[in-house]
């Protein structure tokens, strides 16, 4: 089965192992995540000022786009995955907005795009957008894929971390049945063997485009989240957002700076967790961007 | 600290404006301050995001315009999900951020210095893009 993908810039240049392990996991699993032929980056954070058009038009377009190929588009990237679908919902229901918008895709379309006629019709949400646990747990299934398990992931504890913008705004993002206490990723742990670790800051904010202008407090923020999972005693850390890792993962270069005796703990995709169960090799699924290398902690449960 | 009140400063048009491009109603809020219990951030702020809603119901829109906290704010979204009266100060921050970056006369408060330090060190794009967005304008 093929599904349409938007990979978005970050997997398409310094998450790369991310995008990799995804596409290779969802090949086990049956799913062909067919890239859009075109697309750009997305903007990564959804505009909450009422009169944006500008802002959003990037999303729509990638969206446009994916409307060429299919009734769905799936996403990894935490942020792109709220960005097109806080951008979808503007699409549905605001007039105003949808009818500027298609304005511009309609000038595209005469403009640039002759030969392969950009749209056939106006974009107004024609397009689900699914994150690729969603596409798991509803297209796949969690049964199917615990099917799939070549190495159950037993006795591994491991700490599924959300963060923000998987769940908020609840009402637009409904991601999860209760923003508060989501429970998606402890399925798809448990489903793969795992001993699933609960932590009170796992839909906490790790920071996330504050270590730009302010790195200390960002760090803080992170700081915070690795310290609820370490106390947990957690092996590790599984996230869907390039942002969180590096807040999580890069910065705890820092936090040892600061903490005296502090115990790192390694934080990975949740595909690349899922990949050791598939039994896709570790060397392909390359752990080689972790700052702390979770092949250790791995090792110690005879995963690697 | 003094505040000068009128009913016209209270009715100011630019509180307004804030009202319509955060999409909030500022009346809503009754100051619980969950939103500023919930704040990740809330530390490094000098107007609390429940205060920052309390000077713009009495009109002081300026010196909210000036504080530290708009710019803080890293747009997680918390003081919005926990919000009894359904008011989204990560809105009205975004609002508040709106106004003084379109003015043009701001410095920008991320800058190429604060890009190239991160980009050194292998940030991912999002958190570029993002933080350009969202503070520079
Ligand atoms: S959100 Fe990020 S990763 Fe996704 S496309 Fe946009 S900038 Fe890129
Ligand atoms: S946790 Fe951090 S990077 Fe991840 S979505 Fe939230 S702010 Fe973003
Ligand atoms: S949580 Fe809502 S009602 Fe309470 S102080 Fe904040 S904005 Fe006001
Ligand atoms: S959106 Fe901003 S103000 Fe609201 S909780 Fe998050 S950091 Fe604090």
């Amino acid at each position: 089965m093929k599904i349409p993908y938007y990979p978005g810039c970050t997997l398409h240049e310094r998450a790369l192992d991310f995008d990799k392990a995804s596409r290779e996991c969802a090949n086990v699993l049956g799913v062909e995540l067919e890239e859009l032929p075109i697309w750009t980056c997305c903007g990564a954070v959804f505009p909450l000022t009422t009169d944006s058009v500008m802002e959003i038009l990037a999303a729509v377009r990638n969206l446009a786009y994916a409307s060429r190929m299919g009734d769905k588009v799936v996403t990894l990237c935490s942020f792109c995955y709220n960005v097109l679908k806080r951008t979808n919902k503007v699409m549905r229901e605001d007039a105003e907005r949808r009818e500027k918008v298609n304005l511009f895709l309609r000038a595209d379309t005469e403009t640039r795009d002759k030969t392969e006629s950009f749209l056939k019709k106006d974009y107004v949400g024609q397009v689900d957008v699914l994150h690729y646990i969603e596409m798991l747990r509803d297209v796949v299934g969690f049964d199917e894929m615990a099917k799939r398990v070549k190495t159950r992931l037993e006795g591994l504890r491991v700490a599924p971390y959300y963060g923000c913008m998987l769940l908020r705004p609840h009402g637009e993002m409904e991601f999860d049945k209760n923003p508060e206490q989501p429970t998606i990723f402890e399925d798809f742990l448990t489903a793969l063997g795992c001993d699933v670790v609960d932590f009170p800051m796992k839909t906490e904010c790790c920071g996330g485009f504050q270590i730009v202008r302010d790195e200390e407090t960002a760090i803080a923020c992170s700081q915070t989240v690795v310290a609820s999972a370490i106390k947990r005693d957690a092996d590790l850390i599984i996230t869907t957002c390039p942002l969180c890792l590096y807040n999580l993962d890069r910065k705890q270069k820092e936090m040892e700076k600061r903490v005296s005796g502090f115990r790192k703990i390694p934080v990975i995709y949740f595909t690349q967790l899922l990949g050791i169960a598939l039994g896709i090799d570790a060397e392909y699924l390359d752990f080689s961007d972790n700052y702390v290398d979770p092949r250790p902690a791995l090792a110690e449960k005879n995963l690697v | 600290m003094r505040l000068r009140l009128s009913g016209e400063i209270i009715k100011s048009d630019l509180v307004r404006r804030v009202e319509d491009l955060s999409g909030q109603n500022i009346a809503m809020c009754y100051q619980c301050g969950r939103c500023s219990a919930g704040c990740p951030v809330v530390d490094e702020m000098d107007i609390l995001p429940s205060e920052v809603i309390r000077l713009l119901q009495l009109g002081q829109i300026e010196e909210v315009l000036d504080s530290k906290t708009i710019w803080i704010c890293a747009s997680c979204l918390q003081c919005a999900s926990r919000c009894p009266r359904g008011v989204e100060f990560s809105s009205i921050c975004d609002a508040l951020r709106a106004i003084v970056l379109r003015r043009r006369t701001a410095t920008p408060s991320v800058g190429a210095d604060d890009v190239s330090r991160v980009m050194r060190t292998d940030a991912p794009q999002m958190g570029v893009v993002g933080a350009l967005r969202k503070l520079n304008g």
